[in-house]
Parts: C-alpha cells; structure tokens; sequence
C-alpha cells in the first residue's frame, strides 16, 4: 500500500454512548481525511462534533469501532503518548492562566523534553506564524490578551511540537465577526503552508466551506455527507443538509468557484457591455481583480447593473456564462480521499515534517 | 492609662521571660500550622480527581471545625500527658478544616478549559494535578492557611492550661497574680503575633494569584 494513499485519520463505525444517555451520541461515523487536508465537521449544537473529536485523540474512550492515525491502531497507543503527537484546540481555548504565553506555548515541547534553546527559538517561530510579534507577546499573561489574541496562541500551542495532526474545536468561537474573518483567513494560509491534516468543528457553513478541503455534516451523532465543499453545496444529500446549509447555499458555492472559470467564449460584442462598464485595458479599475470569486462577479454586476463584466487578467465573464460555469462545475466529488479543490501541490506527506 | 505608659518600661525588665514565652508561642504554632496543614494538603491532594472522597474529607473538615479546642485539649490529658506534645496534637487538628477547605476548594474551582487542555496535550494524571490544578488552587490553599495561622497563634494561648508554655503563661499568670502589666504584654502579643500572620500570608497569596 503507498503511504499516500493512507488516510492520515481513519474512523470505523465509530460510536459512544454516554452514562444514562438513551441514545449514541456518536452513531458508527465512518470518517476518512486524507493527509494534508482539512476537513470541517458541521452540524448543529449537541449533534456530536466535540465527542467525534476528542474520540480522535482518546480524550473520550469510544464503546466501538476502531480508529487509525497514519494506518496505526490508535485505540491501542498509549494515550498519554499519542495525544502529545496530536495538535489540540479546545473549545474554550483554555491557556494556562498561571503560564505567560511562552510557557503555554512551550507546553508540548516541554513533556517530550526538548532543550531549553530550541524549545525558545520554537515559541518565537510559531509566535510569529499565527501573527502575533514574539518580542511583545512572549511574556504576556494570558489575562492581558484580547479574545482574538488568547485563540491565537491557543494554535501557536497546538503547532508547538509540529504534530502533523491538528484537532480545532470551534476554534474562532469567541470572537466578533470581523476578528473571526481575519484569524479564518490566516488560519487558512497556515494550514495550506505547513500542510498538516486538520479536523476543525463549527457551526458555521461558510466558516466550513472555507477552511474545509472537505466537509462533513453530523445529525444526532450520524455522518450525514462528506464531500468537498463545492459538490456539498450543489448536491446535498438530503433536506437536512439542504435546511443546514441555507436557503442560499447555490450562492455560498458561488464564493467557492473562481471567476476565471466562467470566461465567456466567445467574448460577447462590446456594446453589450453596459454603459458602466469599460473594456479591459482601458480602465483596468474598473475590472474584475484576479482572484475574484464568481460571487464577487455576480455582486458586481448587480452592483453596476450590468450583464457583463471584464477582468484583470484578461477576458469577460457574462450573466450567462457565469450561469453555464455554475451548472458545469462537478456536482459531486469523492465522499472522502483527496477533494477535488484541494491544490495538488499539497498531496502526499511530502508536505510533512 | 499608667498600665500602658508603664508597659514598656515593664517589658524591658523582664524581657528574658517575655522572648522565651513568645520563642515557644512561635515554635509551638508553627509546628502545629505545618504538622496539620500537610496532613490536610495530603488529603487534599488524595481526593484531587476523586470527588466522592473530597466529598468525604470536606465532611471531616466540617466535623473538626465543631471540636472545641479546650475539650481536645482535656481528652488529650489522659494520652498525651502535659507539656508540649497534646498542645502540639490539639493545634494540629486545629490547623486541618481551614487549609483541607482552601486546597478542595481551590481544586475544584480550578478552570476546567485549561485542565482539558492539559489532558488533550498528553498532561499525565499527576503532571495535570502538580503543573496545572494545584498552582490554580494556590491562592486558595494559601487563605486556607492564613485562616489556620490566625487560629492556631490565638489557640495556641491555651496550651498554657496544660503546661505547653507560649504566651499563655503571661496571661494566666498575670491573672492569677493580678499583675496587668504582664497580662497585657501577653494578651497583645498575641495579638500581634496573629496579625502579623494574617499579613504575611495574605500577602504570599496575594502574590501567587494568577
Ligand atoms: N462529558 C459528557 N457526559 C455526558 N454527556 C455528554 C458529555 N459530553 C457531551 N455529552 C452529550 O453528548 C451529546 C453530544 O455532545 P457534543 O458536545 O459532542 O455536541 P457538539 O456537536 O459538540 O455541540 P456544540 O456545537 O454545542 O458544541 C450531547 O447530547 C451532550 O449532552
Ligand atoms: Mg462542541
């Protein structure tokens, strides 16, 4: 078997019963996430996401199935063991009050007994990596930190020890709507440099169809579907889903696709061109810029109420044509393995360390 | 109004006597404040994660917390004899309900967010007890201490009824005698003394706060 084609995180049939509960919180979830990918686990509130999760690094001891980490038994590693080779983002970020945010993040290196020096040069190197200036922050109280800070040395500390799996439960749940945009898209950017395997809960969809290569709903502890984002959106699988994901998902799938793809060709004669608009190099500002989604396309013509618009890097993207690649983008990819949005450049381990 | 302009005159003439009454008075409750207090941190400690017999040793608190002192002291005569060993054991019990309440309680208000973390990074039962729980109980565990030190320096005046020395003897003496020179001196001694605990150690806890 070759090593890329092992899921880096591999559940079977897994399911959990609490004390005294009537029914499974966790009700045999077969889950595949290939290595280096994300995969976001949505679904509403009690639906079984935190107990899936911290099943994946034994923090809640499952009554049956089985789950492998990179081919290995994990129900068989010590858990203690296998938990310090596992990134973890809790809930309620949870810093050490006692610690400054060094110490935190140190927290990991320290228990497999890494030297002093490099275990420093590594608090400032992944201080730097989620944004924060370590000269600034190193010796801060975890109480002098703002909501958007703490969560972000709660993923510095997750990365301390460079586990190639990462475990984010609602890791952005605190903070405001502005903050959260931001730390998304730079977790996003993380996440596609260090090429780690990630399992992030929300419930939030766009939240998940940004973040996730792909995404898995959960209803009362099933897996109801797990699929890219993209075919997800196109192709739920059922009412639930649908109901889930929003009476506008089709325009959420549109933030997905790229305006490149609905390239008009042949290019519409210029007059239809609205009178708003301009033809492409002329005035370039008034152009689509280059990696404008086929939302922002769409937003832009009705926000110039025209049926046609250019873009920076050359072409013109119609009402129709913008219709025609909306239909045409595959309406349903792999349940799991590689999604077809992921880069390829990110596949295989080589993106490991 | 004479009493107290004459006290310190009345100090200095016999200060031999009031520095052994207040070495002993302090020897006596320091060893009863460390004797019971780390036999309740090592209870405390046994019920960490344990909440039945925390439960338990919460319960045992409650009940020596109604023993008065001067009955322990008596029921220890016939064991213990007199002198220093049933002051020593009584002040030791003393000393156990304040800090075994602290250390419980401080256990078990210790954020759970940051105990789940620890457990999630591959903290081990102890490591998460030593590195995270018990430094989050510290302030805690050091009122429950302060508490004790308050009541184990004003009981330790009681060792005095069965010869355990302390600045007791200053006091029961200067009653007997009618001497309210030497009362005084031993009564606010005693005084200082507890306050002067209460200070430091709310200080110390002040200083570990998170
Ligand atoms: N430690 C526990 N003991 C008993 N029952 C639990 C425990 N943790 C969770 N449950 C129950 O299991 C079910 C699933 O909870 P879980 O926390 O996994 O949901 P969730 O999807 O993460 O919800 P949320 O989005 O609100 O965080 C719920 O009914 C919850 O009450
Ligand atoms: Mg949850």
């Amino acid at each position: 078997m070759n090593a890329a084609a092992t899921p880096m995180i591999e559940t079977e049939r897994l399911g959990k019963t609490w004390p005294g509960a009537t029914r499974p919180a966790v009700d045999g979830v077969s889950l595949r996430v290939a290595r280096g990918t994300c995969c976001a686990l949505i679904g509403p509130s009690g639906c079984g996401k935190t107990t899936l999760l911290r099943m994946l690094n034994r923090l809640v001891e499952p009554d049956t199935g089985a789950i492998r980490l990179d081919g290995a038994d994990a129900l068989r590693a010590d858990p203690v063991r296998l938990r310090r080779g596992i990134g973890y983002v809790i809930q309620n970020v949870g810093l050490f009050p006692h610690r400054d945010v060094a110490a935190n993040i140190a927290t990991v290196p320290r228990l497999l007994g890494w030297k002093r020096a490099r275990i420093e040069a590594r608090v400032d190197a992944v201080l730097s990596l989620v944004g924060l200036d370590p000269a600034e922050y190193r010796h801060r109280n975890p109480r002098q930190l703002s909501g958007g800070q703490a969560q972000r040395v709660g993923v510095a500390r997750a990365l301390a020890a460079d586990p190639p799996v990462l475990l984010m439960d609602e890791p952005f749940g605190a903070v405001d709507p502005l903050q959260r945009a931001r730390l998304q898209v730079e977790l996003l950017r993380l996440l596609r440099e260090l090429g780690k395997t990630v399992v992030i809960v929300t419930h939030d969809v766009e939240e998940a169809v940004l973040l996730g290569d792909s995404v898995a709903v959960m209803r009362d502890g099933r897996l109801v579907q797990h699929a890219p984002p993209a075919a997800l959106l196109a192709a739920p699988a059922d009412d639930f889903v649908a109901a889930f994901l929003g009476a506008d998902r089709l325009l959420k799938r549109l933030a997905l696709l790229p305006a490149e793809a609905a390239i008009a060709d042949p290019p519409p004669p210029p007059d239809t061109l609205s009178p708003g608009t301009h033809p492409p190099g002329a005035h370039p500002s008034g152009a689509l810029p280059i990696g404008a989604s086929l939302r922002d396309a769409l937003a832009a013509m009705l926000e110039r109420d025209a049926r046609a618009l250019p873009l920076a890097g050359g072409g013109v993207v119609t009402l129709e044509s913008l219709f025609a690649a909306a239909r045409a983008a595959p309406a349903a990819g792999p349940p799991d393995g590689r999604p077809a949005s992921a880069t390829p450049g990110m596949a295989g381990g080589a993106a490991l360390d | 109004m004479s009493t107290l302009a004459a006290l310190p005159g009345w100090v200095l003439d016999h200060h031999a006597a009031v520095l052994l009454a207040l070495g002993e008075h302090v020897q006596l409750s320091l060893a009863a404040l460390l004797a019971g207090g780390g036999a309740a941190v090592l209870l405390g400690l046994l019920g960490a994660g344990r909440p039945r017999l925390a439960e338990a040793t919460i319960t045992l608190a409650g009940v020596l917390r109604t023993l008065p002192s001067l009955a322990v002291l008596a029921a220890l005569l016939p064991l213990l004899g007199v002198g220093f060993a049933p002051s020593f054991v009584a002040l030791s019990i003393l000393a156990v309900p304040p800090v075994l309440v602290g250390l419980v309680t401080g256990l078990r208000l210790a954020d759970p967010a940051a105990l789940d973390a620890a457990a999630g990074m591959g903290m081990t039962r102890t490591q998460r007890l030593f590195r995270v729980s018990l430094p989050l109980a510290a302030p805690l565990l050091l009122e429950g201490f302060r508490t004790a030190s308050v009541q184990v320096v004003s009981g330790a005046a009681l060792a005095s009824f069965i010869g355990g020395g302390g600045l007791g003897d200053l006091v029961t003496a200067g009653v007997a005698l009618l001497d309210l020179p030497r009362l005084l001196t031993g009564a606010i001694a005693i005084a200082l003394l507890a306050l002067l605990a209460d200070l430091g150690l709310g200080l110390l806890a002040r200083r570990v706060a998170p």
